[in-house]
């Protein structure tokens, strides 16, 4: 069950957001002994850098860059890699006191961060690390709905929403009952979606099945005729025999959700893309650069991991660019 | 005066036997780790619980129909909470009060030494299964088949969670309700027998009456157990509060909704972390005084044959 993102999910009662980084820590020591043996293929399984990597924000990227982490591990064990999760302006907060090294954040920082940096002399580059995509999901029996549009997918989900057959959905929809799964609270996905759809993060109805685990959404969509869930767009590629995907129609006609419309932003609003942000003062360590070298050099892999949408290859080349010129 | 009382004295240890002491106060500890654990419990509870009543109002709490405690905005009515934990609690006993009693009554007075001897033993690995893969058993395959029965329930639904939980209630209905239908005296039988009483009179009317307390024991436990079962309720009934009695939809029940909001990411200390205590706490208060009125209703009822 590694199928949720955008939580650290594995003790119970997780301590508050600050104690997050000792758990990534944490959680990159445990796997920092798995990854040794694959790293035969290049100078040698242990590596000769040390030191530590810090890196704090979204709880989106959060998976991504542990994923790289636990990867990195296995080229230089030396290294250490924390990766907290206090969402993407608390992570802004703590990279423009100069605290972190790194900022993940699935959206592009605002003015009044930037002045915060500017005021604390952090100076930092921008790299678009991976896309992000949220597909609908409703049952295949459901021949009916092949595309709903923003309207409508906020009218189900916004909060207090009574909509409970598809019927209230369209009118030319059957009167079947309109049974929702999703992401719970924790979840990035959550947060983007709400914010995407019903224009606020966190605004939702709460009489759906929320779960962490992206599987029980399925089991809900796949289980009932006239279900209708969300997560990310990898996790329903996985699922493709299981559930039928929507198209989303925000003003300009419908978009399918997949690589090529995440990549592109095309298909709105439940696609963007997700950076990091990198302290020029840490660019100058060698094992900062070493490690943001090889996350865009493992990108697609690492993307495939964390179930986002990998970057182009344009996209790519002017990440390696910004990396480079910095 | 028994030869025994005579010979006492000389029994008595002649110098203090330390290791005896020490045992002694081992065991006493042993006794003494169950009740300080349980108010260990109640007093971690308790501290949580009335912080989050000081800042959410108990009336608010007991009566309010909208459970949304992480979302915005958040509302915290328990009620939802409690249907579905009484729902699934009422489908649970329906299966698993009345086939117990029965099974007990075929064992303790229908079924011979060598069919009891196979039967008991084969309940009670019923008891051993792990709830986990009963949750599994209730989803994939007890939901498809109510479908196939016509019986529309979603597909996270009480129903099957509660059937489920019924089957593995049956063990501790049967083997309880057992034991005290063993122990009534054989006397009482043989008495009604004498009087030409048929063996369904004598189980109905003599042996079920005289071992009340202990069969009402044994639902007591078996409700208490349904109220308090985690992993069927979070794998087949579903995480939707729903304030409703139809079991076919599908519902959060309190004790899935502290092991899901428990497993998952709230920040020690917030008004979200503080509710699986409140949650807790209606729980176990719950379960207690379903347990102060069953052992009146057990003192009431008993008869005592000495």
């Amino acid at each position: 069950m590694t199928h949720r993102r955008g939580g650290t999910g594995k003790t119970p009662l997780v301590p508050p957001r600050a104690l997050s980084l000792v758990l990534g820590l944490v959680a990159a020591l445990m796997l920092a002994g798995c990854g040794r043996d694959s790293g035969n293929d290049t100078s040698g399984s242990a590596g000769d850098l040390s030191g530590r990597v810090s890196a704090d924000g979204s709880s989106t990227v959060g998976p991504y860059v542990t994923a790289a982490a636990e990867k990195f591990r296995g080229v230089q064990s030396g290294v250490q890699v924390t990766v907290g999760i206090s969402g993407t302006g608390g992570g802004f907060e703590r990279f423009c006191r100069g605290e972190t090294d790194l900022s993940d954040a699935s959206r592009q920082i605002e003015d009044d961060e930037r002045a915060a940096c500017e005021q604390k002399g952090v100076d930092f580059v921008e790299l678009q690390v991976a896309n992000d995509g949220i597909a609908n999901v409703v049952n295949t029996e459901n021949d009916w709905a092949t595309c709903l549009t923003v309207e409508q997918l906020s009218k189900i989900w916004m909060p207090g929403s009574k909509v409970s057959s598809w019927r209230d959905v369209d009118a030319s929809f059957p009167d079947e009952k309109l049974t929702l799964a999703g992401p719970g609270t924790d979840s990035g996905t959550f947060d983007f979606f709400t914010a995407a759809i019903n224009g606020e993060e966190g605004a939702s109805r709460s009489d759906y099945n929320a779960s962490e685990n992206d599987n029980v959404t399925v089991q809900a969509v796949s289980g009932d005729k006239g279900g209708l869930g969300y997560f990310g767009l990898s996790y329903a590629e996985q699922n493709e025999s299981k559930l039928k995907t929507l198209e989303v129609d925000d003003g300009d006609g419908c978009v399918a959700p997949n690589s090529d419309t995440v990549q592109s932003g095309a298909y709105k609003p439940l696609s963007r893309p997700l950076f990091v942000y990198v302290k020029m003062e840490a660019l100058a360590r060698p094992e900062v650069k070493a490690f943001l070298e090889f996350m865009l050099d493992n990108e697609t892999e690492i993307a495939g991991s964390a179930l986002f949408v990998p970057l182009t290859s344009e996209q790519l080349q002017k990440a390696r660019d910004v990396l480079d010129q910095a | 005066v028994s030869s025994a009382e005579l010979s006492a004295p000389a029994l008595r240890a002649s110098r203090r036997r330390y290791g005896e002491d020490v045992i002694k106060g081992m065991l006493a500890l042993c006794a003494f780790v169950s009740v300080a654990t349980t108010v260990g419990i109640v007093v971690a509870l308790l501290l949580p619980a009335l912080d989050f009543f000081r800042e959410i109002s108990v009336v608010d709490f007991l009566t309010g129909k909208d459970w949304s405690p992480l979302f915005e905005p958040a509302h915290f009515g328990v009620l939802p909470l409690v249907a579905g934990t009484l729902v699934v609690t009422l489908w649970a006993c329906l299966v698993a009060l009345p086939l117990g009693l029965g099974a007990a009554i075929y064992l303790s007075e229908y079924a011979r030494p060598r069919v009891r001897s196979v039967l008991k033993p084969a309940l009670e690995v019923l008891a051993g299964i792990p709830t986990v893969v009963f949750g599994f058993f209730a989803l994939t395959f007890v939901t498809p088949l109510l479908r196939d029965l016509g019986v529309e329930v979603e597909i996270f639904n009480a129903l099957a969670a509660g059937l489920v939980m019924g089957v593995l209630l049956i063990p501790i209905v049967a083997s309880l309700s057992e034991d005290a239908m063993v122990a009534v005296p054989r006397e009482l039988r043989d008495g009604a027998y004498a009087l030409g009483s048929t063996r369904l009179q004598v189980s109905t009317r003599v042996v079920v009456p005289a071992a009340i307390s202990g069969v009402t024991a044994s639902f007591v436990l078996a409700i208490s157990r349904a109220v308090g079962e985690t992993m069927i309720v979070l794998i087949a009934c579903g995480q939707r509060p729903n304030l409703t009695f139809d079991a076919r939809q599908g519902m959060e029940t309190m004790t899935a909704f502290i092991g899901a909001t428990g497993a998952g990411d709230v920040p020690t200390g917030s008004i979200e972390y503080k509710t699986i205590f409140a949650v807790g706490l209606t729980l176990f208060v719950l379960t207690l005084v379903m347990n102060l009125f069953a052992i009146r209703l057990v003192r009431r009822f008993r008869q005592a044959y000495e």
